[in-house]
């Protein structure tokens, strides 16, 4: 039989052998949260279809052509798409992550489970919509006959780096969004903002060599460089740079895990 | 063994007043959080010699105090107490929802919470899907879901809607459904909040028997509950709650005097004073109780209250009695019959609850005093609700026309009417 102590003021040590215990729950709220958004929405693929395609066309506009941004030598949708699979994959997570523990109060204030599973769910809801994404890029990479070189068999390990990138974050602001019901207000800014300064509609090559380091703090211009890397096929790679991102996004993540942890012991009572 | 053990068990809450804003707040927002500390410094800039210029009082609430207690494999185990005595916390707190503040718990064996039915559903998902979502919310794996899968359907009676939407479904059904995942539980502890005040008697009825048949089968049960027969009914020993400390622990039937005991206590030197400019509550009691709170089905209870009239008024000033049942919900009022206009004096008021009328259960009796006007409406002088305590219970003699029946009997009122049976026919 087994055997629990709750002790005041002691971090539960059996925490991550919950979580695995734990990993039935975890995945059927992945799977209703998958069920719900493709039930919910009439449009439900075709949205996750037609966001990143839009955002694409408006990218490639903008960048390509009006600022005449260098396209490393593959066609400008290619490069901009390339890295809005990881960018999307990585903002949904943030943005359905940083909510899920408000939109899950009620269950949150009834049951205990390791609340970390629900902000995780949310990257499982992403990765399906990553999936979709990957057959448009293959689409469009049929209809501009580009060819993809032995690179792209560690496409996984940059998504990898993505999902440990965007946990970091969800952690983060999750926890936030319980203590500060207002953050939310403040999380679409931060996202747009940050896709404006990862490197999604131009290439990183345009940032001048003596800022590259410091522009590679932000852990998503390494996933981005990668994605770019492994499936364009072509372009060089700044390792010294991507080293730096990785870096720091494990880090980030360690912060987040950290910084939940902490603030956890509280959601029952503030929520 | 003991299956939990508790000891020196406390909760705090902190809840924060801003002294400049003169209100309670408790930085909910991050605009909070920063005026106040913009306030803070802006106070610091002007005043730099001050001493510590801080603004918020933090007020410590203990919802639980100093608890110690085991509880023995097979127990089922009442928590009864008044609104605010820790034992939701208390549930919380065993089922790991919120951590304590101090003191240690050790439980041996797999915890299962009920604090509401149906957490987690989800209005979009059929019913079929919500019970796979409910069952491993609750704790339960999916293998276990699916051998009881057909009981759980069979139980809330739902088969022809299982691929509806919980959306579509009526309120009952709902809950049905709920209840019936939460009725397949199979942990060694089982801590159940006031559930099974929901749908209708009939329902009512078959959950109160399955947790019958859940503690019969050894399990250990944690039950809160305001409903006196149904703690009564379902558990064995009683634990009283007040102000977050244990007040007592032992058998269920003393464990609900004590409660009677404690609230007919407190209501007896009211801190709170009833009166107006008109009149004033003196007092109120119960004549006929037979052992501190109870009284039997079949016997007469006088409820009485004294009340001055300090001056003449021009409306007749009428005395009423309110009951109430366990869970707040009427029972009945009543009001005196032919009153007339009063002169200024002390006054005594009774009425009597006949024999065989109320059916078994706690009520509050709430007292109070009503002018009505000639022209305008009315007024109301003073409205104790909570005067008065008592416990209708049946002694389970030949009179009681059970047949041997000892479950519980539903509804407010237990009249004795008037039967006959002829034989009409072969």
């Amino acid at each position: 039989m087994s055997k629990l102590v709750i002790e005041a003021g002691k971090a539960n040590r059996q925490y991550f052998k919950d979580i695995l215990s734990y990993r039935e729950l975890f995945l059927l709220l992945a799977w209703r949260d998958i069920l719900v958004r493709y039930k919910q929405t009439v449009i439900g693929i075709s949205w996750s279809v037609l966001r990143p395609l839009l955002t694409m066309i408006v990218f490639t506009i903008v960048f390509g052509r009006l600022a005449g941004m260098p396209s490393d030598g593959v066609a400008y949708p290619i490069l901009v798409y390339a890295a809005l699979l990881p960018w999307q994959f990585f903002s949904n997570t943030v943005i359905e992550g940083g909510s899920s523990l408000v939109n899950n109060a009620s269950m949150i204030s009834k049951v205990y489970f390791p609340r970390i599973i629900i902000p995780t769910t949310a990257m499982i809801v992403s990765l399906i919509d990553f999936l979709i994404s990957i057959l448009v890029l293959s689409a469009l990479m049929v209809w501009y006959q580009h060819v993809p070189t032995w690179k792209v068999v560690f496409l996984p390990l940059f998504l990898g780096l993505a999902a440990i990138a965007a946990l970091g974050v969800t952690y983060l602001i999750s926890a936030l969004n319980v203590k500060y019901r207002d953050f939310r207000h403040v999380l679409p800014f931060i996202v747009q903002v940050g896709l404006f300064i990862s490197p999604v509609g131009f290439s990183s090559s345009v940032v001048p060599e003596e800022w590259r380091l410091v522009y590679s703090l932000n852990p998503m211009v390494g996933v981005i460089d990668g994605f770019r890397w492994a499936i364009l096929g072509n372009t060089t790679m700044y390792w010294p740079g991507f080293w730096l991102s990785a870096g720091f996004a494990v880090l980030l993540l360690g912060v987040g895990i950290g910084f939940f942890r902490r603030m956890e012991r509280e959601f029952a009572d503030v929520i | 063994m003991s299956i939990i053990k508790v000891e020196n068990l406390g909760k705090k809450y902190i809840i924060g007043h801003d002294r400049s804003a003169g209100r309670a707040f408790r930085s909910r927002s991050l605009r909070d959080t920063f005026t106040h500390t913009a306030r803070g410094v802006y106070q610091r800039i002007r005043h730099p010699l001050s001493p510590n210029a801080e603004n918020t009082e933090i007020e410590e609430l203990w919802a639980l105090r100093n608890l110690d207690f085991e509880i023995e494999p097979g127990d089922r185990v009442g928590i009864i107490g008044r609104n605010g005595a820790g034992k939701s916390t208390l549930l919380k707190v065993l089922s790991r929802i919120t951590e304590p503040t101090t003191g240690r718990i050790e439980i041996s064996g797999r915890v299962a919470s009920l604090l509401e039915v149906g957490t987690g559903f989800h209005p979009e998902l059929s019913g079929r899907e919500n019970i796979y979502l409910n069952g491993a919310i609750l704790g339960m794996t999916r293998r276990e879901i699916k051998s009881k899968f057909d009981e759980i359907v069979d139980f809330s009676e739902i088969e022809k809607f299982l691929d509806t939407p919980v959306k579509r479904y009526s309120s009952g059904m709902y809950v049905r459904l709920a209840f019936a995942v939460a009725a397949h539980l199979e942990p060694e502890i089982l801590i159940v909040d006031e559930v099974l005040a929901v749908g209708d008697a009939q329902f009512q009825k078959k959950c109160l028997g399955k947790m019958e048949e859940v503690g019969l089968e050894g399990r250990t049960v944690l039950f809160v509950s305001h409903n006196m027969a149904m703690i009564s009914n379902l558990c064995r020993t009683g634990m009283v709650l007040n102000e977050g400390r244990l007040e007592f622990n032992g058998q269920v039937s003393d464990a609900v005097m004590r409660y009677y005991e404690a609230t007919n206590q407190r209501d007896a030197n009211h801190e709170r004073e009833f009166k107006s400019n008109t009149a004033e509550l003196l007092g109120a009691e119960l004549i006929g109780l037979s052992n501190r709170s109870d009284i039997t089905i079949h016997d007469e209870l006088t409820v009485r209250m004294r009340y001055r009239i300090h001056r003449q008024v021009d409306g007749k000033c009428v005395p009423n009695f309110h009951f109430f049942v366990s869970d707040g919900g009427y029972a009945f009022l009543d009001s005196a019959r032919e009153v007339t206009n009063m002169p200024p004096g002390v006054y005594r008021a009774e009425c009597k609850i006949p024999p065989r009328f109320l059916n078994e259960g706690a009520y509050f009796v709430g007292v109070a005093l009503t002018t009505y006007f000639e022209s305008s409406p009315f007024e109301i002088e003073f409205f104790d609700k909570n005067a008065l305590t008592f416990n209708v219970v049946d002694p389970m003699d030949e009179r009681s026309n059970r047949y041997g029946y000892g479950g519980p009997i539903p509804g407010v009122v237990r009249p004795q009417l008037d039967w006959s049976i002829e034989k009409e026919s072969q």
